[in-house]
């Protein structure tokens, strides 16, 4: 049964995409690692489909398509901070500080 | 036998995602990420879910993460100095990604051997698919409808408002990122 | 009949009590001064101008009061009850097992003192409208002085220690008032505040003594106290109620410790030192000793300590009265004098005479403090006529006024004689009858005799004073000045008339309670053994009769002649200069002449080291430095830290809004996996 391993791998996943997150300045590295995240979320529900059904299938194909929704507007908001700041450093861009 | 394909490709994803992470190039990272993402997707055949797995080489590796190049080339980001954050990044990230990993493990090492005592019957890797009643269910139906005809009329039926309502998230996510993205006129 | 609609709801309490027609109206009695005093503050306030409304309004309360009293006084006496009336105005706290209503109790000692109240109040309201005439503040006036008739009531007919406490600091309250009536110059209202002060140091006394009472017998109106007192109460509870109440008496009435307000209240108009600081509401400690005589009785030191300071006070004011030159601040020790009497007549348990003696004193010291204002009316308006500034209370400045002003001369003789104990007038009848109880207790308690001569010492004291202060007013030389003289005449008549039934009363008044070789029946004495017995039954005493009794009254009247004689003659002996050109005091005279110094001691052990722990403890290092500075401020300073320590997080680096939020997750998991 794969579903242990399966389930095992989304976990290891998962951890390397939040050392990423939190180990990287550059803002499209990281928007990358968070994508690694969802990914492994993703196998995570698929493994499971032979518990749960065709939902968790489904699930996985909704994921998917906010993930692409999602990357294309933060892509485009990276862009434009590039335009203002020329760089895309994190440590740069801190107008939200209080 | 499908085992050991499973942990050839387990291990390449794993290995990937790490160099993804690594990587000091961005396109590089991108590469890595690019080959995780391929990695999983047979994984995803090898789980029955062959629809899932097209879509992901299609949509993810392919469309997504094209994408993501196409900004990186737009920015010029080829070779820089490396992003990777000092001393203190590194602890913060060692201790926290050590809790996280120490809490999935736990979680996953909790639940599988329950997963697995609700199996009545000790069937190889694909048969314990009839185990459960959700999971009979997708055998049926792929064996009836195929795989697409398997996915299709829940998606049309059951999940038809999130489906609807995705297309106008997506119809958003085009409109935003036109308007963010463009120059001042 | 409208009235029998304006009855209020009663409660018969005591077997067989049927309340009558005028008794259930005695409430009106405390309503038709508490009108006046609305009536006349809202002219005060609207039309201050409207003298005649307030001259018909003030005095025209207190006679329709008076009026009701009268009623209530005829009706109890044709029918008397087997016990108090009680008449329950509304249920007023009732909390758990506590059960306080507004009542008023009609019972013949509240009576007594109901007419006394009303009635030399009455007299002095007419008075006043005489007094106070040309004074811009006529109608506030006449309102404060209506409060206090109401709230006297309120104290005297009071059925429960918590009604009687509302009138015990309402006629407080219209002490400061009036005392500080003219309160534009300063010394007046500080006046006013000692008054209060020293009050104020008797109320809480009070209110401990009626906490204590509450514990203990578990009741406070005075039917269900004096009933379980007998058995509720341990001697050692019983006297520390009433040494509580003692407190409060002597706050009230003007006894050592706290008899300081008095001389300084003289600074309000006369007509109220002769109401409240001489008739009523210093009185109101001696009625509350015999009202709660019962609990006296069952506290034997107590009783003995009230007799020890009204002896000591009795003579202690008598001194002081000899070398004062302010003629009101003679009558004012004189009435602290004569208060200590009373009270060593309550305390040794003689609560009939202590009443008897306190009705004939309201007679003859309101006369006095009367004539002392026709008096000083009449010089302040020969002073105003040449603008002088001299001080027309200053006897130093009078003499020889007897050509001038004949009519109060001699009513104020009367009133002499009858303080000094000369029969027959009033006071002889009343203080004669104290000093036999004080040498009846003797018998017991051989300290009663000490106590005797103390008071006999005063008797004589008093004496000498009171012929002092007539040489030195209406005889003699006359020192107020040549210009003054042509303006002297006599008071008007709105003032000298009800001199003249005051002059009646304590010429006659000894009427009201003759002893038996007078050929008297008593009457005052059996009026109040109903309320009385109770107490007086605990205690018997048995007065002196026969030859005893004929050489005690003997001996006394001689002192009071002999005494007034001195008194006369040792004025009139070397001549006397008005008061500015008089030369200072010396030797003992100047010890008197400062009263003994106590202010200036009271002053230096009490009141400074108390302005200084409010200043420098209470005010600097409590309140500013640890509520301001410590909890206010610092809450400010810290609340601010904490903020900064907090918008540090914002930082808008996403990286750590990042790890923040990995924390957050990593909890959230923890928890579920719980």
């Amino acid at each position: 049964m794969l579903l242990g391993p399966a389930l095992g791998l989304s976990a290891m996943l998962f951890t390397i995409g939040v050392a990423g997150v939190l180990l990287r300045r550059n803002a499209i590295v990281l928007f990358m690692c968070v994508e690694l995240m969802l990914n492994a979320v993703n196998l995570a529900f698929v493994a499971l489909a032979q518990v749960y059904g065709v939902g968790a299938y489904l699930i996985a194909f909704f994921v998917m398509t906010v993930a692409a929704a999602e990357a294309a507007v933060g892509l485009a908001i990276i862009l434009a901070v590039f335009r203002h700041n020329q760089s895309i450093d994190l440590q740069n861009i801190n107008l939200l500080h209080g | 036998m499908t085992e050991t394909v499973f942990y050839v490709f387990a291990a390449a994803a794993v290995i990937s995602a790490a160099l993804c992470v690594l990587q000091r190039s961005p396109i590089g990272a991108l590469i890595w990420l690019v080959q995780a993402m391929l990695a999983l997707g047979a994984i995803f055949v090898l789980l029955d879910a062959q629809f899932i797995g097209v879509i992901q080489i299609l949509v993810y590796a392919g469309a997504i993460m094209v994408l993501f190049l196409f900004i990186i080339m737009l920015l010029n980001m080829g070779r820089t100095t490396s992003d990777i954050r000092g001393p203190a990044g590194i602890a913060a990230t060692i201790v926290l990604a050590g809790l996280i990993a120490l809490e999935l493990g736990g979680l996953w090492a909790y639940s599988t051997p329950r997963i697995g005592r609700e199996v009545r019957a000790s069937a190889g890797f694909i048969e314990a698919g009839k185990a459960f009643a959700g999971g009979q269910a997708v055998q049926d139906a792929t064996a009836a409808h195929g795989v697409v005809g398997g996915i299709a009329p829940p998606l049309f039926n059951e999940y038809l408002v999130p489906f609807e309502v995705t297309s106008i998230l997506l119809l958003a996510a085009i409109v935003g990122a036109v308007v963010l993205a463009k120059r001042k006129v | 009949m409208t009235l029998s609609l304006l009855a209020v709801q009663v409660a018969e309490q005591a077997p067989g009590a049927e309340l009558g027609a005028a008794t259930r109206l005695a409430w009106l009695t405390i309503a038709l001064p508490l009108l006046g005093f609305v009536l006349n503050g809202l002219i005060a306030i609207v039309r201050p101008q409207a003298r005649r409304l307030v001259s018909l309004i003030g005095p025209g309360v207190l006679f329709a009061a008076f009026a009701v009293a009268v009623a209530i006084f005829l009706e109890v006496r044709a029918h008397p009850p087997d016990g108090p009336l009680i008449l329950t105005l509304w249920p007023w706290l009732h909390v758990g097992d506590l059960r306080i209503d507004l009542a008023l109790q009609v019972d013949q000692l509240s009576i007594a003192m109901l007419l006394v109240v009303t009635g030399v109040g009455s007299l002095i309201h007419l008075y006043s409208v005489g007094y106070m005439g040309a004074d811009p503040g006529y109608a506030r006036y006449f309102a404060y002085l209506n409060l206090f008739v109401a709230f006297m009531l309120v104290l005297v007919l009071g059925a429960n220690f918590p009604v009687l406490f509302i009138g015990w600091e309402g006629v407080g309250l219209c002490s400061y008032l009036l005392i500080g009536f003219w309160f534009s110059d300063k010394a007046n209202a500080d006046a006013g505040k000692k008054a209060f002060l020293a009050n104020r140091v008797g109320d809480f006394g009070f209110l401990i003594a009626m906490f204590i009472l509450w514990q203990t017998v578990g009741a406070l109106d005075f039917v269900t106290v004096f009933e379980r007192a007998p058995g509720a109460l341990t001697t050692a509870a019983a006297t520390a109620i009433t040494l509580f109440l003692l407190l409060g008496c002597c706050g009230k009435s003007a006894q050592i410790p706290l008899y300081v307000w008095l001389p300084d209240a003289m600074a309000g108009p006369t007509p109220v030192s002769a109401l409240i600081h001489a008739a009523t509401m210093v009185t109101a400690g001696v009625y509350l000793v015999a009202r709660t005589g019962v609990l006296f009785a069952l506290a034997p030191f107590t009783g003995l300590l009230t007799a020890g300071i009204g002896a000591l006070t009795a003579l202690f004011a008598a001194t002081i009265g000899l070398r004062q030159y302010d003629i009101k601040k003679v009558l004012a020790y004189s009435t602290i004098s004569q208060l200590g009497y009373m009270f060593l007549c309550v305390g040794l348990g003689a609560y009939n005479v202590g009443l008897f003696h306190l009705i004939t004193h309201a007679f003859f010291k309101a006369l006095l403090f009367l004539g002392a204002g026709s008096v000083i009316y009449v010089l302040h308006e020969a002073y105003h006529a040449t603008h002088s500034h001299e001080d027309a209370q200053d006897m130093r400045n009078m003499g020889g006024l007897k050509q001038w002003l004949p009519v109060t001369c001699g009513l104020m003789w009367i009133a002499t004689l009858a303080i000094a104990g000369v029969p027959p007038f009033a006071g002889f009848f009343s203080k004669d009858e104290i000093l036999a109880a004080t040498f009846a207790r003797g018998a017991e308690q051989p300290i009663y005799y000490v106590f005797y001569a103390m008071a006999t010492v005063a008797a004589f004291l008093t004496a000498v004073y009171m012929g002092r202060l007539m040489a030195m007013t209406f005889h003699g030389e006359n020192r107020t000045g040549e210009a003054e003289r042509s303006h002297l005449r006599e008071a008007p008549a709105v003032m000298t008339a009800p001199l003249l039934v005051l002059a009646f009363l304590s010429a006659f008044g000894g009427a009201l309670n003759l002893p038996g070789f007078a050929g008297g029946k008593e009457a005052l004495d059996h009026w109040l053994e109903p309320v009385t017995h109770a107490a007086a039954a605990m205690h018997p005493l048995a007065m002196p009769t026969g030859t005893t009794e004929k050489l005690l009254i003997g001996g006394a009247v001689l002192l009071s002649a002999l005494g007034l004689w001195v008194g006369f003659r040792t004025a009139l002996g070397r001549p006397i200069l008005p008061a500015r050109e008089a030369p200072p005091e010396t030797g003992f005279a100047r010890v008197l002449y400062h009263k003994y110094y106590v202010d200036e001691i009271y002053n230096a052990l009490l009141v400074r080291p108390l302005v200084w722990l409010s200043d420098k403890v209470l005010w600097r290092a409590v309140d500013q430095a640890l509520v301001d500075g410590l909890l206010v401020n610092g809450g400010v300073v810290g609340s601010r830290w904490l903020g900064a320590l907090g918008s540090r997080i914002q930082s808008g680096q996403l990286g750590l809004y990042v790890l923040l939020f990995l924390v957050g997750a990593i909890w959230i998991l923890n928890t579920i996996l719980r």
